[in-house]
C-alpha cells in the first residue's frame, strides 16, 4: 500500500526540495513518525514541543478535510493523496 | 497626496518572530498567521483626534495607522459609512441605544470588503504584483474585481460555484476572470493557498492577508469616532473566517492605547447562522478550538466551516465577558425584512444573520436594553435577493383610472369593491393559487 503525500512549499526547504513523496503509512501517526526519519527537520517544523501536531496545519485527504473522516484514527487507504497545508483564514468577515 | 504611515512589520502572534514587510501569511517557524505590528508611540503626534477629522471622509484618515506604503496615495474614497441611530428596530427588540453601523453602502461595491481590499491592493501594487486575486464567498470576489480594475491590475477571482448570481455578475462585469470551483468555500480556500504558492499573484486574503486584514480595523476606529470618541458597551458582528470581529477589538486597543477614547469593558457578540456556526459553536461550548463544520446555510457570505482565525475570535469574545449567538434560515430572512422595515437598510443575508442575532441576545436578556450596541451590517441586500423572492408576489397592473386605484387600494386592504369583487378576488385566488 502507497499515498501520496502533497507539501506547501513552506516545507520543501526541510525536504531537499520535494514537494511530495511516497509513503507506506497507514495512519497519520505512521506519516508523522515516518517524516521524523525521513525528513526530520520537517518533523520538528510541524509539531509543537509535546510532540503534536502543530493546530495551524490542516490534513487533507483526498480533497476532505481529515476531522470529517474521524480525525487520526483515519486508516489511509491505497492511493490517498494527502494534503499537509497551513490553516489560512480566506474571505467573509 | 500622499499618506504617509507609522513604521510597522509582519510579526508572528504565536513566537513572536519578525518578518519586515513581504507577501507572506503564515510564521515559517511555527505556522501561525502573522500580523502587521506598529510602533504605536512613533503616531502619538500624527494619529490624534484632530489630524483625524481634519483628514479625508473616508478610511485614509486613518491612513497612520493601516499599513499602506511610503508614498502611496489613495484613489478611492472608502469606508466611512453611516453609523445610524436605530430608534425603530430598537423599539421592536427592546434596545434603547441601538446603533447600526451600514457598511451595505460602502463605496465602491457595497460591502466591508472595499475597505480591506484598499489596503491589500495598496500593498500588492507595492510588491510588484501585476496579477492579483482571492478566494471569495462573493464580496470581496466583488471589490477585488472593480478596484483592480480601476488600479489596472489583472484579476483572477475564485469563487464556490454555488455563489448567488448577483454576486457572480458583480464580478464579471469589471472584466475580471471569475473561475467557479466545484466544492464549498473552503475548498476554493485551500485552492487559493496552493495557487498562491505555484503563480507570483497577490492573493488579497492568502499572501496578502496580513495587510488585508488591517482595513477592518477602520470599521472600529469610524465606530468610536461616530460615537463621539467614544467606545459603545457592546458590538454585534458577523463572523465567517473570524478576523472582523477581532480587529474591530484591535482598533480599539489602538484608541485606548493613544488616548484618543476612554478605556471601558466593551463586549463582543459574535453573529453566525444556524448552518455554519463552528465559531458559534465554540464559544456556547467554551472553547478555543474549532470543529470545522460542511456549510449548509442561505447565508453563503458567512459560509466557512473552517475558519483560521476562529479559535482566536472565540477566545476574544469569552475574555470580553461576550457570547456568540447563531440563528436559522428562516430567521435571517425575518432579520432582512426587520432591517429593511424598521430603518430602511436593505442588506445580504448575512446581515440578516446579525440582526436576528442582535434581537436574540436582548430577548436573552444578554445585553441590556439602555446599554450602547452597535450593530456591524456588511453588505448588502441587493446582491443576495434569492431569498426574498417569493415573498413578495408581483402584483396585477392596475388600470390608469383613479377609481380603479381606488378599489385596488381596498383589495390589498381586504376591503372588497362592489363592482369588481368578483373579478378580483378571481384574480387575488390566483395569485395565491400559484
Amino acid at each position: 500500500m502507497a499515498v501520496k503525500i502533497v507539501l506547501p512549499t513552506a516545507f520543501v526547504r526541510h525536504t531537499d526540495g520535494q514537494k511530495q513523496f511516497a509513503s507506506t503509512a497507514s495512519n497519520l501517526a505512521g506519516l508523522l513518525a515516518e517524516i521524523d526519519q525521513t525528513f526530520p527537520a520537517l518533523g520538528t517544523q510541524i509539531k509543537d514541543e509535546e510532540g503534536k501536531l502543530r493546530r495551524f496545519i490542516n490534513i487533507y485527504i483526498n480533497d476532505e478535510d481529515i476531522r470529517f473522516l474521524g480525525g487520526e484514527a483515519y486508516a489511509f487507504q491505497d492511493g490517498d493523496e494527502i494534503m499537509l497545508i497551513p490553516s489560512i483564514a480566506g474571505g467573509g468577515c | 497626496m500622499a499618506y504617509s504611515c507609522s513604521a510597522y512589520e509582519l510579526k508572528c502572534n504565536e513566537c513572536g518572530k519578525s518578518f519586515g514587510n513581504q507577501p507572506l501569511s503564515a510564521c515559517d517557524n511555527c505556522l501561525a498567521p502573522l500580523e502587521v505590528h506598529y510602533d504605536l508611540n512613533a503616531v502619538r503626534d500624527t494619529f490624534t483626534r484632530t489630524t483625524i477629522s481634519a483628514g479625508p471622509a473616508n478610511i485614509w484618515r486613518y491612513a497612520a495607522l493601516l499599513p499602506i506604503p511610503k508614498g502611496f496615495e489613495p484613489d478611492l474614497p472608502v469606508g466611512f459609512t453611516p453609523l445610524l441611530r436605530a430608534r425603530n428596530l430598537g423599539k421592536r427588540i427592546g434596545a434603547t441605544n441601538l446603533y447600526v453601523k451600514n457598511d451595505a453602502v460602502c463605496f465602491p461595491t457595497l460591502s466591508f470588503k472595499d475597505r480591506v481590499v484598499s489596503v491589500a491592493l495598496a500593498n500588492a501594487q507595492a510588491f510588484g504584483f501585476e496579477t492579483v486575486g482571492c478566494s471569495s464567498t462573493g464580496n470581496l470576489a466583488n471589490s477585488v474585481a472593480a478596484q483592480s480594475a480601476r488600479l489596472g491590475l489583472k484579476a483572477c477571482i475564485l469563487v464556490p460555484a454555488d455563489l448567488e448570481a448577483a454576486k457572480v455578475l458583480n464580478t464579471q462585469v469589471y472584466g475580471a476572470r471569475l473561475v467557479r470551483i466545484d466544492g464549498n468555500y473552503d475548498h476554493v480556500n485551500r485552492l487559493c493557498t496552493q495557487i498562491a504558492d505555484e503563480y507570483s499573484w497577490g492573493f488579497v486574503n492568502v499572501n496578502l492577508r496580513p495587510y488585508y486584514a488591517e482595513g477592518s480595523k477602520t470599521v472600529g476606529y469610524e465606530i468610536a469616532e461616530q460615537l463621539g470618541w467614544r467606545l459603545p458597551d457592546n458590538v454585534v458582528c458577523p463572523m465567517a473566517g473570524g478576523s472582523l470581529i477581532r480587529k474591530i477589538r484591535k482598533a480599539f486597543n489602538e484608541l485606548i492605547a493613544l488616548g484618543l477614547v476612554e478605556d471601558k469593558p466593551v463586549r463582543f457578540f459574535g453573529a453566525q447562522a444556524t448552518g455554519c456556526s463552528p465559531i458559534s459553536q465554540a464559544v456556547k461550548q467554551g472553547r478555543d478550538y474549532i470543529e470545522p463544520q460542511k456549510p449548509n446555510t442561505i447565508a453563503r457570505s458567512l459560509a466557512i466551516g473552517n475558519p483560521a482565525d476562529g479559535p482566536a475570535a472565540a477566545k476574544m469574545i469569552q475574555a470580553n465577558g461576550g457570547w456568540a449567538e447563531d440563528v436559522s434560515d428562516v430567521e435571517i430572512v425575518s432579520g432582512m425584512q426587520e432591517l429593511a422595515e424598521s430603518e430602511g437598510i436593505f442588506t445580504e443575508t448575512a446581515g440578516g444573520v446579525t440582526t436576528a442575532v442582535t434581537a436574540r441576545l436582548y430577548a436573552d436578556g444578554r445585553i441590556g436594553a439602555d446599554e450602547t450596541t452597535v450593530v456591524c451590517i456588511t453588505g448588502n441586500g441587493l446582491k443576495t435577493t434569492d431569498p426574498l423572492a417569493h415573498h413578495y408576489l408581483q402584483e396585477r397592473a392596475v388600470r390608469p383610472r383613479l377609481a380603479d386605484f381606488a378599489e385596488y387600494l381596498q383589495e390589498l386592504d381586504g376591503i372588497p369593491g362592489i363592482a369588481a369583487a368578483e373579478p378580483e378576488l378571481a384574480i387575488a385566488g390566483g395569485i395565491l393559487g400559484r
